[in-house]
């Protein structure tokens, strides 16, 4: 029972899922496009580039999952899933128009209103970690002017392991945005950069002046792209990674994602790079 | 509002009398010789021995489990959820003897579970009638973490045990008139003396002034993380979930569904950072895989980070914990060393 | 103090000493006292002077079999989950072995959990440990403050009052229905053996329980748990609860709630007790270890009674013995472990 003039934390909104699309040829990360039931919780949302939400799966459970989409596309929200665990592989076997339950927006998001207005952007990711950013590149392109220089950085292990591959196409087109693509191998029909994201960060070599680099991906990725960073000039204080941890609650009680002191759910999941050097490397 | 009183003879009576309005939960004998929390009907299934109950008072605010919501298990069929928030149970309850310690932790744990409205309405479900202690175990150290034994955080009442009578003292508003109408009288001459002889009875402190809280907030996070004592604590460690189920501030949890009998429900129910899963990754990474990881999350947990977001430890210094581990983890002594560093 | 204890204790830390000074182990598992009264803590001497902590009483009541794989693992250097062990001899651990903790030893060996060449086993005959719940029952639960223990008998002490208390009558139950009190694979000795014991009724507590109706007996086991807060104290502390993942845990698929609803709670003793049968030598650290005075080796001494019922046989008394749970004879009454038509052959 709750408590009448509280918000229900735990209650998820009720919203479906409208589209499936997906993403890369191992068939193992799907985007989902979510709509809400009612207009009022549809009202009710707003959210800043990388937080995320809870998806829930009646029977199944919740899962925490980055929101994929930028709070300036209005009508919809996406979720890039990998299937890993219980719930996210019920949720590969869902269907369009099937009920599902969202809640959030979670944790804090990247400052894009913030400490990011003014400067250039860098945004380096490799594999699936791309999501939130691709939600706050589609943020920072929305509102253009308010940023300097974007630089994209963008990896996977194969062309077909790629997300969101019509986008990149486009972006790559764009003349206010440098995409550097790569892959980890050469691999048949791709013409673009071949090389680890780290190597090919280190080519490229974004300038540390006046700017910030948001940076998502696997652990040991993290640990090879800030040497190259950080022999141009990079501080721990201009970078923002974004943490995961097993969650259950979402807002910092059930004692899950702590890492150290802090809750990766609701004090993060990003942090500044110089935040986290001050942390246990418990995630 | 004065304090009043009620002669011990009056005592069972007046239990009748409020068990017409409200379930009463008391300390009683169990089966197997110690004191738990119990359904008390009259002063015969009261039991106000010295020491805490066996479990903790957490299990009224933080039941195990809780339902969240209901839903419905036809829900991708029906292309709908359905949720239901469970109703409220009409009658309240009366928490009758709880003591200093636990009634200390529903303060504590309100720190992390402000927006939570269940236990809020767990809160406003439970009325907390405490019992000063006028006699402490050994296992007892509510002093060396900020309570005492006539510490009156967390009750709506607090209540003395004096020879003949018991003192009634309101300390929320809902105490009041809790209090209020319940047919009890004024406080004798004699009585206020025998309160003011009550307060010599507490648990030695750690060290004369010493406030631990503070002590702690001011060392260095990576100095007490790296501490060469861990490995010694932990060697002994089950990694059971003895000590943090027992804990009346341990109040992690997880959540789950269940499909049952047609119904499904999404539940949360204790969790325990002991456990290997509760940090495993659906990847198979798991950040605290290591016992040593484990057993220094929860004393850190409880020493450190918890002051350093809140203030108070995370610790009533119940005693729980240290006797009832299988193998004598002693949170006291993890006390002293931290005060070493 | 027990002369007894005392000279166990000064054998334990001299042979310790040795092994550890003379680099035969890296390790000795052995046990410490405890900050209460009756709690003992088992404990890693990793340098010869951390011996001097060593002590043994009747109240070392957990399995130090339990800790073994772990510590051994601790001393091996570190690597990656598929990585192959290093070339050459690895770090042992010296350890003490009662008969029962002995025999956990050769269930271990037998199942692959540890390697014999890698312990060194000090054998103590066991007197019996005493079970703390029953000390408290015999002072009505008041509190302990100190027990000093001599030979025969305990002097307890709590606020205003002293009692003795003849050692024998608060033995735990299972050490009490003990037979095999000697330690069966051993590489040092302290002490004397005692040559097995005599019990006139060994499964006396079990045929109880067997004797009544199966209402009543539903019962008496719905009770028996109806305490249970799921904190597996009694799981952890059991040398054969070895699985990665315990299925009450699992949650691909789940099995069993986690919560404390009565028939998970039931399903997760029921299953576990099984899960031990043929396996479990009685040691009693289950019922020992658990904080709410649940008697779950009722549940596992019960398999142990079937198993030697059926199989005539009994947990980790032999090396060279097959387990009877992964066992096939031909003469087995079920043959659904055999290709139809096809004879299998003996393992």
């Amino acid at each position: 029972m709750c408590k009448e003039q509280m918000k229900n934390i735990y209650l998820p909104y009720e919203a479906r899922i409208e589209d499936i699309k997906v993403e890369t040829e191992d068939g193992n990360l799907k985007t989902y496009r979510i709509v809400f039931e009612k207009d009022e919780d549809k009202r009710n949302w707003s959210h800043v580039p990388g937080q995320f939400a809870m998806l829930s799966i009646a029977g199944k459970g919740e899962i925490p999952i980055g929101i994929a989409s930028s709070p300036t596309e209005k009508d919809f929200l996406l979720f890039t899933v990998n299937r890993a665990g219980v719930v996210t592989t019920a949720l590969h076997k869902m269907d369009k128009g099937e009920p599902i339950g969202v809640r959030g927006p979670l944790g804090n998001g990247f400052p894009v209103d913030g400490e990011l207005k003014g400067k250039n952007i860098v945004i380096i990711a490799g594999g699936f970690a791309f999501t939130t950013l691709r939600a706050t590149l589609i943020y920072l392109l929305e509102n253009r002017s308010d940023y300097g220089k974007i630089t994209v950085i963008y990896g996977a292990r194969t062309p077909g392991m790629l997300l969101y591959k019509d986008e990149l196409k486009s972006w790559q087109e764009r003349d206010d945005l440098e995409c550097h693509i790569t892959v980890d191998r050469e691999a048949p029909g791709w013409d673009g950069l071949v090389g680890f994201v780290p190597t090919i960060a280190g080519q490229v070599k974004p300038s540390p002046e006046n700017s910030a680099a948001l940076i998502c991906g696997p652990p040991i990725m993290i640990k090879f792209t800030m040497p190259p960073l950080e022999e141009i000039g990079w501080k721990d204080d201009q970078v923002y990674l974004s943490l995961e941890n097993r969650m259950k609650c979402g807002v910092g009680i059930c004692g899950h994602c702590n890492v150290g002191p802090v809750y990766v759910c609701k004090d993060g999941p990003v942090f500044k790079r110089s935040e986290v050097q001050k942390l246990p490397v418990e995630f | 509002m004065k304090p009043l009183a009620l002669f011990k003879s009056e005592l069972d009576g007046f239990l009748k009398e409020l068990s017409r309005d409200y379930d009463i939960f008391g300390p009683k004998r169990q089966k197997k010789g110690y004191l738990d929390w119990g359904e008390i009907e009259g002063l015969s299934d009261l039991d106000l021995s010295p020491g805490v109950t066996k479990t903790s008072i957490k299990s009224f605010f933080l039941p195990q489990p809780e339902v969240l919501f209901e839903f419905s298990t036809r829900a991708r069929e029906e292309r709908a959820f359905r949720l239901k928030e469970p109703k409220c149970p009409d009658r309240k309850r009366v928490l009758f003897g709880v003591r200093p310690c636990d009634a200390r932790s529903i303060y504590l744990n309100s720190m992390p579970y402000k927006d939570d409205c269940y236990f809020q309405k767990n809160i406003e479900r439970n009325i907390v009638i405490g019992l000063f202690c006028k006699a402490h175990l050994s296992t007892c150290f509510c002093t060396w973490v900020g309570g005492s034994p006539t510490s009156t955080d967390g009750m709506d009442i607090g209540v003395y045990e004096l020879e003949d009578s018991f003192i009634f003292l309101p300390f929320s508003q809902r105490g009041q008139e809790f209090l209020r109408d319940k047919g009890l009288r004024e406080i004798g001459q004699k009585e206020e003396e025998q309160i003011d002889a009550y307060k010599n009875h507490a648990p030695e402190g750690i060290s004369e002034g010493v406030d631990i809280a503070k002590e702690f907030s001011q060392k260095s996070l990576f100095d007490l993380y790296d501490a060469r004592f861990w490995q010694e604590v932990t060697d002994p460690c089950l990694n059971c979930g003895t000590c943090t189920f027992l804990c009346p501030t341990c109040y992690c949890f997880d959540i789950q569904d269940e499909v049952l009998r047609g119904k499904g429900r999404r539940i949360r129910y204790w969790d325990s950072c002991m456990f290997p899963l509760f940090t495993l990754h659906a990847s198979g990474h798991n950040p605290r895989g290591e016992k040593v990881k484990r057993v220094r999350n929860r004393f850190m947990h409880k020493l450190k980070y918890f002051p350093d977001r809140f203030g108070p430890i995370s610790c009533v210094g119940c005693g729980r914990c240290v006797r009832d581990c299988p193998v004598s983890i002693d949170i006291r002594q993890v006390i002293r060393q931290f005060l070493e560093i | 103090m027990s002369t007894i204890n005392e000279k166990i204790t000064t054998e334990i830390r001299k042979v310790a000493k040795e092994l550890l000074e003379k680099d035969e182990v890296a390790a000795f598992l052995g046990y410490t006292e405890g900050t209460v009264p009756m709690v003992m803590k088992p404990f890693v001497a990793r340098r010869p002077e951390d011996v001097e902590k060593l002590f043994w009483n009747s109240f070392c009541v957990l399995n130090l079999a339990n800790y073994l794989p772990l510590v051994l693992q601790s001393l091996e250097p570190p690597r990656r989950p598929n990585d192959p062990l290093p070339e050459g001899p690895l770090p042992r651990v010296g350890v003490l072995a009662t008969g029962c903790w002995s025999r956990n030893m050769v269930v271990q060996i037998k199942e692959n959990q540890i390697e014999r060449e890698r312990v060194i086993i000090v054998g103590i005959s066991s007197r019996g440990m005493v079970d703390r719940k029953k000390v408290q029952a015999q002072v009505d639960h008041l509190e302990i403050t100190e027990v000093i223990e001599e030979d025969h008998k305990l002097i307890v002490k709590g606020p205003g009052f002293t009692k003795e208390i003849n050692r024998w009558d608060v033995v735990r139950d299972n050490c009490k229905s003990c037979v095999h009190p000697d330690p069966v694979i051993y590489d040092e000795v302290i002490g004397d053996f005692s040559g097995g014991r005599q019990v006139p009724k060994r499964f006396g507590d079990i045929q109880e329980i067997e004797d009544m109706d199966i209402e009543e007996r539903w019962k008496w086991f719905q009770e028996e748990i109806s305490s249970c807060i799921r904190c597996y104290a009694c799981r952890n502390a059991c040398p054969l609860c070895y699985c990665p993942t315990c299925f009450v845990d699992d949650s691909r698929p789940q099995w069993v709630g986690k919560s404390i609803d009565k028939t998970d709670t039931a399903l997760f003793h029921i299953l576990r007790a099984f899960h031990c049968a043929g396996r479990c030598t009685d040691c009693g650290a289950c019922e020992s270890a658990c904080p709410m005075g649940i008697r779950m080796r009722l549940f596992t001494k019960k398999l142990y009674k079937d198993c030697m019922e059926l199989y005539g046989f009994e947990p980790g008394l032999r090396i060279d013995e097959p387990l009877p749970l992964t066992t096939f004879k031909l003469e087995d009454p079920q043959d659904y472990i055999l290709q139809q038509g096809q004879k299998g052959e003996e393992k």
